[in-house]
């Protein structure tokens, strides 16, 4: 069985420079995985790398099976990526700004109304346009617009960054749904303890290299060969 | 239709609700590219002397000129509207039929611009004195230049889209290469205002020609497109 | 997981240096002999040797230059241009990509020189620099389309997407030339201007020759430049990769060893 998430000395460059200088790592089914590593170590570029966003220069990856050169139209459609930005339509509102990313992802009708009232998103806020809306609330709409499309895979960059104590547990409740509902989370930040609780695996990445081939923590599975 | 036909079309549906749902909210093309349109009007009266009829005589290109210079910034509005929350990457991300985006995209501005034009032939009616007649050529001529002129802006928007030079690289990119629709939509409209709508139809062949090669050319282009970093 | 850089023996560090040195083979040197004869028999004969026309007079010599320049530029320079982005677009490698850039830029090369040569002809025969003359309109656009080729090349230090959207830019400039031919043509078709029309049989049998070996000796030399030009941003290319090389060194060497 291959692991969902399979990278093998992979290299991004932005702009020139190797952002990823060389990462290997597996992730496997059902794993809430934590990267952490201080500010510019390549946490954010690994998360968009796997989501298909950033091209891999060198090395090889795949993910969810399919390979992260030649396919990456698929895996964008199958995995939900929330970066620093949340990149949410200005001028709709929270509602219609789910409901496009429902309707993207073919969800079943009423999925938008269940998902706001999952991430309890108060009534009043739904109808405002998100230009209105305070960060906090802004955060908890893109991250709505993420649980509607139900990805097999979660690439979370900093979600924790902007939302209160309640909005968090909230957000860790949501997580842990999705994996037991057969999902794979990987989350990077380095607020630690917050995420270390909520994580099954931590991974460390520095100077945009990461080496994280092991088991996954309940061992149940075997590596792979390093290829 | 196969399946991937049926998802294009629903795409482009949803792109194009999506595009227009945020103009009708914003009406920026009505509060600032219309009186752009409008301003630019009146700068053509400025340079020709109103008097001596030259505006009547230059209406068809001095129409075709502000539409193509409203289309740059209804193109660029498209665009800018998928960046303003600082991603770039929410189209690509909802792993929409890349056909069926661009088909959106370009939908959602052939509106905004066929509204547009018919705001400038009111305009050019009143302002420039112009007796409008022909109409079939007039309207046949309109719809066939402003699919080629929002299928080809929708493709250069989206070649410029987060660049930092996208601002200039735009109409350097779009300008030349809609030249024919400019030189085909001239034609048309002064062979329909002439009375010799032969000749205007002929036109419109050419304007049909470009339409048709650059809505094939971005519904096979567009994959790649989607696919920066 | 080793660094390449490092492992690597000098000695096969210095042979690839000395291969980097230069963009010439023994090919490109007959090449480049035989180009540039052709192009100084084609000089002599187009400026000395064939006869100056019943109208034109010397003129006429001008256009030896003139159209062999437009066509190499125009259809050569633009069509391999298109065949270099579709090849990228189908296969995605760095071959193509440069294919069609080094041929863009020599053909924007050749267009402006054929607009410089077409006023400096029009001058004496129509009286004036510039006339509307659907093919001197054509090559106008051309340059300016190709100019926005070159933007887009500078625009973005991303090599993917630089190539990825070039290639499409590419694309669409070549198919726009047709209809933009078609265009002015039918635009400037009641204002036929005096040229050259190789298919007159009043031309002179020495003309004739002249002006189709100018023809075949610009498109050689078309060619051979295109070959350095390519070489040259082959050679850039592997002097980028190799930078980038020492930068994922640089930074894998930043890291402290992971466990």
């Amino acid at each position: 069985m291959e692991p969902v998430i399979l990278l093998r000395d992979a290299v991004t460059v932005l702009g020139g420079f190797p952002a990823l200088a060389g990462a290997d790592l597996d992730v496997w089914r059902g794993e809430i995985v934590l990267v952490s590593g201080p500010n510019g170590a390549g946490k954010s570029t690994l998360l968009r790398l796997c989501a298909g966003l950033a091209s891999l220069a060198k090395g090889s990856g795949r993910v969810l099976g399919f390979d992260l050169v030649r396919q990456r139209r698929e895996i964008r459609r199958r995995v939900g990526y929330l970066g620093h930005a949340n990149g949410l339509y200005l001028e709709l509102t929270a509602e219609e700004n789910v409901r496009f990313w429902a309707r993207s992802a073919a969800a079943p009708a009423h999925d938008d109304v269940a998902t706001l009232d999952r991430l309890e998103v108060p009534t009043r806020w739904r109808s405002l346009a998100v230009a209105h809306l305070s960060a906090g609330q802004r955060r908890r709409v893109a991250l709505a617009c993420v649980v509607v499309r139900r990805p097999d895979i979660w690439l979370l960059d900093e979600p924790h960054t902007g939302l209160d104590g309640p909005s968090r547990d909230l957000l860790d409740g949501v997580l842990r749904e999705a994996v037991a509902a057969g999902a794979t989370v990987l989350v990077a930040s380095h607020e630690l303890d917050r995420s270390a609780a909520l994580a099954t695996r931590t991974v460390r990445i520095v100077g945009g290299v990461l080496s994280s081939t092991d088991e996954p923590s309940d061992g149940s599975r075997g590596t792979v060969d390093v290829a | 239709m196969d399946r991937g036909g049926l998802l294009m079309w629903r795409d482009a549906l949803l792109v194009a609700g999506k595009d227009l749902r945020i103009e009708f909210r914003s009406k920026i093309a009505l509060n600032q590219i219309a009186p752009f349109a409008l301003v630019v009007l009146l700068l053509f009266a400025f340079a020709l002397d109103p008097d001596r009829g030259f505006l009547g005589e230059a209406t068809p290109g001095l129409f075709w000129i502000t539409v193509l210079l409203s289309t740059l910034l209804v193109v660029q509005r498209s665009y800018a509207v998928e960046a303003a929350d600082s991603g770039r990457d929410s189209l690509r991300l909802t792993g929409l039929d890349p056909a069926g985006v661009f088909l959106g995209k370009a939908a959602a501005v052939f509106v905004v611009l066929a509204l547009l034009e018919v705001g400038l032939a009111a305009g050019v009616r009143l302002m420039y004195d112009t007796s409008l007649r022909g109409w079939p050529v007039l309207v046949v001529a309109s719809l066939a230049a402003t699919t080629g002129l929002v299928a080809a802006g929708t493709m250069y928007g989206a070649l410029a889209a987060g660049l930092r030079a996208r601002e200039t690289l735009l109409p350097l990119l779009f300008l030349p290469v809609v030249a024919p629709v400019m030189i085909g939509g001239t034609r048309a409209f002064a062979a329909a205002l002439d009375g010799s709508s032969g000749e205007g139809w002929r036109w419109c062949g050419l304007l049909i020609t470009f339409a048709v090669a650059y809505v094939a050319l971005g519904m096979l282009l567009f994959e790649p497109l989607l696919e920066d970093s | 997981m080793t660094t390449s850089a490092q492992v690597e023996t000098p000695r096969r560090r210095r042979g690839r240096n000395e291969r980097l040195a230069t963009t010439s083979s023994r090919f490109t040197r007959a090449l480049g002999v035989i180009a540039l004869l052709m192009g100084a028999s084609a000089l002599l004969l187009a400026l000395v040797i064939s006869p100056p026309e019943v109208t034109q007079g010397d003129a006429v010599r001008l256009f030896y230059l003139h159209v062999p320049l437009a066509v190499a530029g125009g259809y050569l320079g633009v069509g391999l241009l298109a065949v270099g982005s579709i090849g990228y677009l189908w296969k995605r490698t760095t071959f193509w990509d440069l294919l069609a850039a080094s041929a863009a830029e020599l053909a924007l090369i050749f267009t402006a020189l054929t607009l410089l040569t077409g006023s400096l002809w029009g001058r004496p025969v129509w009286g004036t620099y510039w006339e509307w003359d659907p093919r001197l309109t054509l090559t106008a656009v051309l340059f300016v389309l190709l100019i926005g080729y070159r933007a887009m090349r500078t625009a973005s230090v991303d090599p993917q997407l630089r190539a990825r959207r070039s290639a499409v830019i590419g694309l669409l400039a070549a198919a726009d030339v047709p209809l933009i031919r078609m265009s002015v043509d039918w635009w400037r078709g009641l204002h036929q201007t005096a040229t050259l029309n190789p298919l007159n049989p009043s031309l002179d049998g020495m003309m004739l020759f002249t002006f189709f070996w100018s023809m075949v000796s610009f498109a050689v030399l078309f060619l051979w430049l295109l070959v350095h030009r390519f070489r040259v941003a082959w050679l850039e290319e592997q002097l980028a990769d190799r930078a980038l090389d020492e930068a994922i060194a640089q930074r894998r060497a930043e890291a402290p060893q992971t466990p």
